[in-house]
């Protein structure tokens, strides 16, 4: 079986996020781009799979939609330990676009199990996974917190209100990850960094997508009112507070 | 320009996020001219569903085959999408919970329409169709413009009032094509806790960090949230190390919450924590350290030791509530 981790490249997250130009994007000086947290988890567990042989996972590929630029973050993910990669040379306008696009590469590559990221960090969308799988007409799995291989059974534990669900999914299908995939990102050693340099990103041109959504305006949110300090000595003042100023309890 | 809302239910009956989300449909529907159907899916009985009424419905779907009851974002999909062509609808409103993450996404590409996700508040303008919609872990926001003709919003939990006015809307049964009904995933096992609040649907959330110093500490934390009638929450290094369990993770990584007030209790507020609370109306913010950054994001401090302030919270509470 072949998983396709799909990976996002997102600013550090612990980015000052700096607006630019009208404040119609953002001020991409300085930043440090680094895979989206979720799609770094996911890749981490699709290794751990390849890895183990009774899995019968043969290989990990990952898919970027991206220009040239964001090619550190694939080269990144290829150190981590990913088998091949492959990116499609656009900018990624919408959800729709970018789930559009990985959907076409899906279909000519064929993959048992696909992951991707609850959202990513800069967009916070939650779409795309969801949308490849409505692309292709398979299952999916959303909120997956767990996912093992049982005698050729792919077996996804996903959180629901209150608790877990654990279900048999047919391959093909989406898996929606979230925390608890994979308890620690994947660190790229020594070794895969040499490994990746040399290994070849193959390249899609886009389909012709129109985006359903754009971005007109970005704006940083009002701040907040300066902290109003309460005696530690007397914090019962804190609820008559909460109880008749904010009126929240 | 009709508004169609999925109105979730949990074994049969609906929650504050569903009338939240009426109300929000309905305010969508007077911006437009327009009115709105609250589709319902799975067993829900005649009382309940007259609930969406008095929030705004005009009328009301139920599709409540026996074999909807377990949850398909396929085959939900399907169902929303059809009552959506069926009613002329033009915008469609699902909660940004779990269940919408799943759906949302699959409907879009059915529909080809776009989706507003995540919004906090009505739509900014109708022409463009224009939402305000959270981006980069709440650090900015962005007004992101809807071209297609069909649009989706995903609303944000607790973040539109449910306004009630007593409204008799009609209830019809919505038949649903059986080459829809759920497919070929197996739910092997479901476990449930019940009686729970849970941390996404509480108003209320008192959260510890590493400043409570020990797991054995959490005590007074627990018996404020249970005063409160609240839930339990924490950061990522206490669910780490396995203080708490994961799922009480608030943070970018973890649960994304919007309370109506959050008491972080030794937290110091680094920018992954506030990602996942700063929807919160208010922030309460409770540690050793006058500089933590925690405090710009709060707008009530306590500069002190949790352990000695927590249990006189606790008495407080349990006055005010004599």
């Amino acid at each position: 079986m072949k998983i396709l981790v799909c990976i996002s490249n997102v600013p550090d997250t612990t980015t000052k996020i700096k607006l630019a130009e009208g404040n119609s994007t953002i001020d991409t000086a300085g930043i440090q781009w680094v895979i989206n947290p979720w799609d770094e988890l996911s890749l981490t567990r699709a290794l751990e799979l390849r890895d183990d042989a009774a899995s019968g996972i043969k290989s990990v590929t990952v898919a970027h939609v991206g220009p040239a630029s964001s090619e550190p973050v694939i080269r990144k993910a290829l150190a981590i330990g990913a088998d091949e990669a492959i990116r499609v040379n656009a900018n990624s306008p919408d959800a729709y676009y970018v789930a559009a696009q990985l959907a076409e590469v899906i279909k000519k590559e064929q993959f048992d199990i696909i992951l991707c990221g609850i959202e990513s960090s800069d967009y916070n969308g939650s779409l795309v996974g969801g949308m490849i799988s409505e692309f292709l007409g398979i299952p999916s799995a959303s909120g997956v917190s767990g996912i093992k291989i049982e005698n050729g059974t792919a077996v996804v534990t996903r959180d629901i209100d209150g608790g877990k669900e654990i279900l048999e999914m047919p391959v093909p299908f989406v898996a929606v990850v979230q925390k608890g995939i994979a308890k620690e990102p994947k660190i790229a050693a020594m070794r895969g960094i040499m490994l990746a340099r040399t290994k070849q990103i193959k390249v899609y041109e886009p389909s012709a997508v129109e985006p359903l959504t754009n971005i007109s305006v970005l704006e940083k949110p009002a701040p907040r009112s300066a902290c109003r300090f309460i005696d530690a000595e007397n914090p019962g003042q804190l609820i008559d507070l909460l109880r008749n100023e904010a009126k929240v309890i | 320009m009709s508004v169609l809302v999925y109105t979730e239910n949990w074994d049969g009956k609906f929650k504050k996020l569903t009338l939240e989300l009426v109300s929000y449909a309905a305010a969508v529907a007077k911006m437009t001219g327009s009115s709105v159907t609250a589709l319902s899916i799975g067993k829900v009985d005649e009382s309940e569903l007259r609930k969406l009424g008095n929030y705004g419905a005009q009328k009301i779907l139920s599709a409540d085959a026996d074999q909807l009851s377990v949850f398909d974002s396929q085959a939900y999909a399907a169902i929303i999408s059809e009552a959506a062509i069926k009613q002329g609808a033009k915008i469609i409103v699902i909660s940004n919970n779990n269940t919408g993450k799943a759906v949302a996404p699959r409907l879009s590409v059915r529909l080809k329409a776009g989706v507003g996700s995540g919004v906090s508040k009505l739509p900014l303008d109708i022409n463009p169709f224009t939402v305000y919609k959270r981006t980069y872990s709440g650090n900015v926001f962005a007004h992101v413009v809807i071209k297609s003709d069909i649009k989706i919003l995903t609303l944000a939990q607790n973040s539109f009032d449910p306004a009630e006015t007593p409204n008799n809307a009609a209830i019809e049964k919505f038949d649903v094509h059986s080459e829809i009904l759920p497919g070929k995933t197996k739910r092997r096992d479901i476990q449930k806790q019940s009686g729970k609040i849970l941390l996404t649907d509480a108003d209320i959330v008192v959260s510890g960090g590493r400043g409570m110093k020990s797991p054995d500490n959490w005590a007074p934390l627990v018996e404020l949230a249970s005063a409160l009638g609240g839930a339990t929450a924490c950061s990522r290094p206490v669910s780490d190390e396995g203080w708490r369990p994961n799922e009480e993770h608030t943070g970018q990584t973890g649960k994304i919450i919007a309370p109506n007030v959050y008491i972080a209790v030794g937290i110091s507020g680094a920018t992954q924590h506030l990602a996942g609370i700063s929807s919160s109306k208010y922030i309460v913010a409770i540690n050793t350290d006058k500089d933590a950054p925690i405090f710009e994001a709060a707008q009530y401090g306590i500069v002190g030791d949790a352990m000695k302030v927590l249990p006189k919270l606790v008495a407080a509470v349990k006055e005010l509530k004599k």
